[in-house]
């Protein structure tokens, strides 16, 4: 009835076991795999940017270490209580009363020291190749300001102002064009993850921080803010978007340029002036140059509003003035209380910021 | 050991009024059944931990849910993250402590029992302050109830401009007052392990139970008043216009995260540390061996007690430390992985070589080193700063603590309530609905926490009320909501094993697992004296050496 | 003190072990320390980095008398303790009131400090860094000097109506342990807030 029992216990513990070991190779396929959609899903197993690379070659031998103590520590906790069960024979007798060992305690002492020794020059290597870069010459300067909840972004040195969506140049590794970024908060703590391109780096206020980026490949890569900070810290996205060289050169020039002036809709662009809005949004060329929210100028060259979190498309951008709740609750853009009529006009002013 | 109680004639007790018990609870000074008020209480927060828990899970089951506000949300994991660390674990552990210490090291009771007394309703009444937000935190602005500035609480959310109300101040003085019974709880453990042991047992014949207990409260001195001072601080800023962390005025907001985070490692290791003594006590006694290495056993606690003192910082690597800061604290936080390690093979040393009976706590403490085992592995992997830079506020960070907590605390816990309840309650708990118990229980766990890691890998931060569709983050957070219904299950059968077993269990007599410390010497559950004579001991197993006389362990230690 | 040794067993060797009262509050003492090591830590940290206000050398002088005043009363509670032991009451009693009476002047010296900062120079807790830190630190030694002197004055009525006997030493002495710690923790405020602070 016990020996039952027992081999009931140890059949299950192996299925346990079977299907965690299924599990965990599926989840090992499914990150290193190609299933997933790549370019959504920020996987920091799919690096497309040398720290990030760095990080991930290091993450191999870590996990390569690691699993390999598992497996040994694993089999011997498995050997210990399938052999030394008591079995069938209810042998009351009790087993030599073994006390210890030194030299099995030095081996294992011996060992892990030399294990963690490995690691951790490893790992420094690493933590210096990331965090003392040199920032070569022909590299691009962000400052990053995060906000609640949304990011302001500022090019220094090609005077440009934009929000929530960042847009560097893809680096090749014979001519880097790396982007260093400088970040800074306005309010409380924030921090800068886009998984795919480098580990992340928190936003402090009364601190200045610093990450770079030297992406390999062009596309969009998606992030979102990792350090809780209030009610929509979920929704605080990030995209960033690595262009090709004359990509990326076309859209400074955009972005360079005053606002475009369309004459035809006067009409909302005197609602904008006239109502809440130029206390928090700037729109360079006109006399709005609030900078608590983010900047409109070219709020057309966005694909989302509300740091990512909704298209940006006019039916959008309608609900998100009269009603920001209704996108991202607890946000500070306040609801507008506009009628129809000022609404339609306006939205039709902010269709013309490109 | 002969009889060890004094007869009490019966026909003598008169039966009292349920008011006149009521009354003795409230007010005794006695260390059992002070241990069994702070396993009780923490029990019952569990089981609010537990609720918060799982209305998370399914707001997060499928993506842009809208099961609960984000206020709500936010909410429900800081008090969740609360609760469980200051009201579950760190009450039920000074349980156990306060209830086993005198027995085992041969005792009558706690060297101060009314601080006793006074540490367990300091720490029932922080509780209930924190709890009084849900109705007591509106303040002047009626902006939310219970605290959501998260378990920890990081400035400058927590300041006023960023936490309108009195909630985050239910959240300071809660624990507050709770810090300073855990302080007075460590004053007695310390004073009672080093003052009050029976004649014979030196320091090196004390049970592995005491010596990690004097250790974890050695730990909670030294890191529950860093966080005592951070809150008074805290408090300043809110209420007398301090600027400690008011970054507009100069302050620093990594200063917060350095004094929370000095409390905040510590702490952790307070946990996992009386876990660690329950797993010492039971594997010996159901492989019928004693602990292999006891010596280093001892060495290596008091090891992880020092070394976990240096290594806070581990939490910060994203802050933007200097990369000699970062590799200082990588190397320290891997260096304690070191005793730890040792430990676990001590205790598979102590299982070769024995005859394994495969009873509920035995099983408890089987899987607790399977999980303690992956815990640790997958803290190594955080150690690394740089792949901490990925893996550091996100999904795989939580599946790591919880693994801990759940996998290790947790199951040792439950290995201990099954060890223990026949000295506590005089019954024996059904090994059918324990086993039960144990098998949901375990495949809950790991469907929930096992596949928790992945989202982290994929890019998803903690903290999210919710995420959007399409990053890969669906089917995980799925798998890691379902199971959460077999862990609910599990703890069900436990709770109702309990009550049957108190009712109609079998009666359980003084030593039902031939065990060899000094609690199975006396009743069960013991008088209130607890032991008629003071005992004497010659070695670390005092009941092997009584019911073998003839090869006592006196004569090999 | 040590625990009574058990009749009726064979043990020969005498089971001594550390008085109670001493350990616990040898552990009391180390988590204050812990407390005010945060304390002084952010007062360092702060040092020279108030945006505005008043600075640490604009307004500290170094208060000498009062310093004296509280560090002597270590000796002197010393010295109360000692002639309890030895049975010697009333001069018990003088030394014990001498130590109440240097902890009252301390306390007195550290008000008259805080009311010229506060109603002369204007230097409140909201001032700036160096008002949350100085008088964060300064004010947390004031509360357990206050709650060292109000034991003390209970003690000293309780010798008043002539109740403290020599059988009290003990625990007076493990009293006068938590009195020394925090003529300790004077010790390192003065020096990190008057010396090197300034």
């Amino acid at each position: 009835m016990r020996c039952n029992e027992q081999t009931r216990i140890l059949v299950s513990k192996a299925a346990g076991v079977l299907v965690l070991l299924t599990g965990f190779l599926l989840a090992v396929r499914l990150c290193f795999g190609a299933p997933l959609d790549s370019t959504r899903t920020p996987n920091i197993f799919r690096p497309e940017s040398t720290p990030a690379d760095s990080i991930f070659h290091l993450s191999l031998l870590v996990l390569a270490i690691t699993g390999l103590i598992f497996v040994v520590v694993f089999s011997l906790i498995v050997y210990s209580i399938v052999r030394y069960r008591r079995g069938r024979s209810e042998d009351h007798r009790e087993p030599p009363q073994v006390y210890g060992s030194n030299q099995i305690e030095l081996a294992w002492t011996v060992i892990p020291v030399l294990i963690v020794l490995v690691l951790f020059l490893a790992t420094a290597r690493v933590i210096h190749s990331v965090q003392d870069a040199p920032e070569p010459h022909g590299s691009i300067e962000v400052t990053v300001i995060g906000h609640q909840f949304w990011w302001e972004l500022h090019y220094p040195r090609l005077g440009i102002v934009t929000a929530n969506e960042l847009h560097v140049p893809v680096s090749d590794s014979l001519h880097p064009t790396p982007t260093f970024l400088t970040l800074l908060s306005a309010d409380t703590d924030h921090s800068f993850w886009v998984p795919r391109l480098a580990g992340k780096t928190d936003l402090i206020p009364n601190r200045v921080n610093d990450t770079w980026v030297d992406p390999h490949e062009t596309g969009i890569y998606l992030g979102q803010c990792a350090q809780y900070c209030g009610v929509e810290h979920a929704k605080m996205l990030l995209r960033v978007y690595v262009d090709s060289q004359e990509q990326f050169d076309n859209w400074v020039h955009s972005q360079e340029r005053a606002a475009a002036n369309d004459g035809s809709t006067e009409a909302g662009r005197r609602v904008f002036e006239s109502t809440g809005c130029i206390n928090c949004h700037a729109v360079r060329g006109t006399v709005a140059n609030g900078r608590f929210g983010p900047d409109l100028t070219h709020l057309m060259s966005r694909d989302t509003i509300a740091s990512g979190v909704a298209p940006n498309t006019p039916e959008n951008l309608r609900n998100w003035i009269q009603n920001p709740d209704s996108i991202k609750e607890g946000s500070l853009m306040p609801a507008m209380k506009l009628s129809d009529e000022e609404l339609d006009a306006l939205v039709a002013y902010l269709g013309t910021l490109r | 050991m002969a009889s060890d109680s004094i007869a009490i004639n019966p026909a003598a007790v008169a039966t009292r009024s349920i008011g006149e018990r009521l009354h003795d609870w409230v007010v005794t000074v006695d260390h059992k059944k002070l241990g069994i008020l702070y396993i009780v209480y923490a029990l019952c927060f569990l089981v609010i931990g537990g609720i918060e828990a799982t209305v998370m899970r399914i707001q997060l089951m499928v993506p842009n849910n809208h099961f609960v506000s984000p206020e709500v949300f936010n909410r429900l994991f800081t008090m969740h993250g609360t609760t469980m660390i200051f009201f579950v674990a760190m009450p039920i552990l000074f349980g156990f402590g306060t209830y086993l210490i005198p027995l085992m090291i041969g005792t009558r009771d706690m060297a101060f029992p009314r601080l006793n007394a006074l540490s367990f309703w300091l720490t029932a009444f922080g509780g209930l302050l924190l709890y009084f937000s849900l109705i007591g935190g509106n303040g002047l602005y009626g902006a939310g109830n219970a605290p959501d500035v998260g378990w920890f609480a990081y400035a400058p959310l927590t300041s006023r401009p960023f936490s309108l109300g009195h909630s985050t101040d239910f959240w300071t003085l809660g624990l507050l007052v709770s810090g300073i019974g855990s302080i007075g709880a460590a004053v007695n453990f310390i004073t009672t392990i080093l003052c009050m042991r029976c004649p014979g047992m030196t320091l090196g014949k004390m049970p592995l139970l005491a010596w990690m207990n004097l250790v974890m409260a050695g730990m909670v001195i030294l890191a529950v008043s860093p966080l005592t001072a951070a809150q008074i601080m805290l408090s300043v800023d809110r209420y007398l216009g301090g600027h400690f962390f008011d970054t507009q005025a100069g302050g620093s907001a990594v200063l917060w995260m350095h004094f929370f985070w000095i409390f905040g490692h510590p702490e952790v290791y307070v946990l996992i540390i009386p876990a660690f003594a329950f797993v010492s006590e039971i594997i010996p006694v159901f492989s019928r061996k004693p602990i292999f290495g006891y010596p280093v056993m001892v060495a290596a606690t008091v090891c992880i007690g020092f070394v976990s003192l240096s290594v806070w910082a581990h939490h910060m690597f994203t802050v933007g430390m200097s990369s000699y800061a970062n590799s200082f604290f990588t190397i320290t936080t891997m260096a304690v992985g070191v005793p730890t390690g040792i430990k676990i093979f001590n205790w598979i040393g102590t299982m070769w070589g024995g005859k394994i009976q495969f009873k509920a706590p035995m099983m408890f403490c089987i899987g607790f080193l399977f999980q303690f085992l992956i815990a640790g592995l997958t803290g190594i992997m955080l150690a690394a700063s740089p792949f901490d830079w990925q893996l550091g506020n996100s999904y795989f960070v939580v599946a790591h603590f919880h693994y801990v907590i759940v996998g290790g605390i947790l199951f040792a816990l439950f290995g201990a309530f099954y060890y223990w309840f026949p000295k506590m309650s005089g019954r024996m708990y059904n090994e059918t609905l324990a086993k039960w118990h144990f098998w949901l229980f375990l495949i809950g766990f790991h469907l929930t926490f096992d596949f928790m890691h992945v989202p982290g890998l994929l890019g998803m931060p903690r903290r999210i009320y919710t995420y959007e569709p399409g990053r890969g983050w669906e089917i995980w957070n799925l798998i890691v909501t379902v199971g959460v219904l077999f862990q609910i299950a599990g703890v069900l059968v436990f709770v109702g094993n309990l009550l049957w077993s108190l009712a109609k269990g079998e009666v359980a007599g003084n030593d039902p697992w031939d065990a060899w410390t000094l609690e199975w010497s006396t009743n069960s559950p013991p008088p209130e004296y607890n032991f008629a004579r003071i005992p004497v001991v010659q070695s670390r197993r005092p009941l092997w050496d009584v019911k073998h006389p003839e090869d006592p362990d006196w004569k090999y230690e | 003190m040590s625990s009574a040794s058990v009749s009726g067993s064979s043990f020969e060797p005498q089971w001594i072990l550390p008085s109670r009262g001493r350990v616990g509050m040898v552990s009391l003492i180390a988590a204050e320390s812990a407390i005010f090591t945060i304390f002084v830590v952010a007062y360092i940290f702060y040092v020279g980095k108030s945006l505005s206000g008043p600075t640490p050398r604009d307004l500290l002088t170094i208060p000498v008398f009062a310093t004296i005043c509280l560090l002597s009363s270590s000796l002197t509670i010393h010295l109360a303790v000692r002639a309890l032991r030895s049975t010697k009451i009333g001069s018990f009693g003088f030394w014990w009131f001498v130590t109440l009476t240097l902890g009252t002047i301390f306390l007195i010296g550290t008000a008259r400090e805080w009311h010229r900062f506060i109603f002369h120079d204007g230097l409140t807790v909201s001032t700036n860094l160096f008002g949350t830190t100085y008088y964060s630190l300064v004010g947390l030694h004031a509360f357990h000097v206050t709650f060292g002197l109000i034991v003390i004055a209970i003690v000293m009525t309780f010798t008043l109506l002539g109740k403290v006997t020599s059988t009290y030493s003990e625990r007076l002495d493990v009293f006068s342990l938590y009195w020394h710690f925090v003529d300790a923790v004077w010790v390192v405020v003065f020096t990190v807030v008057y010396i090197i602070g300034r």
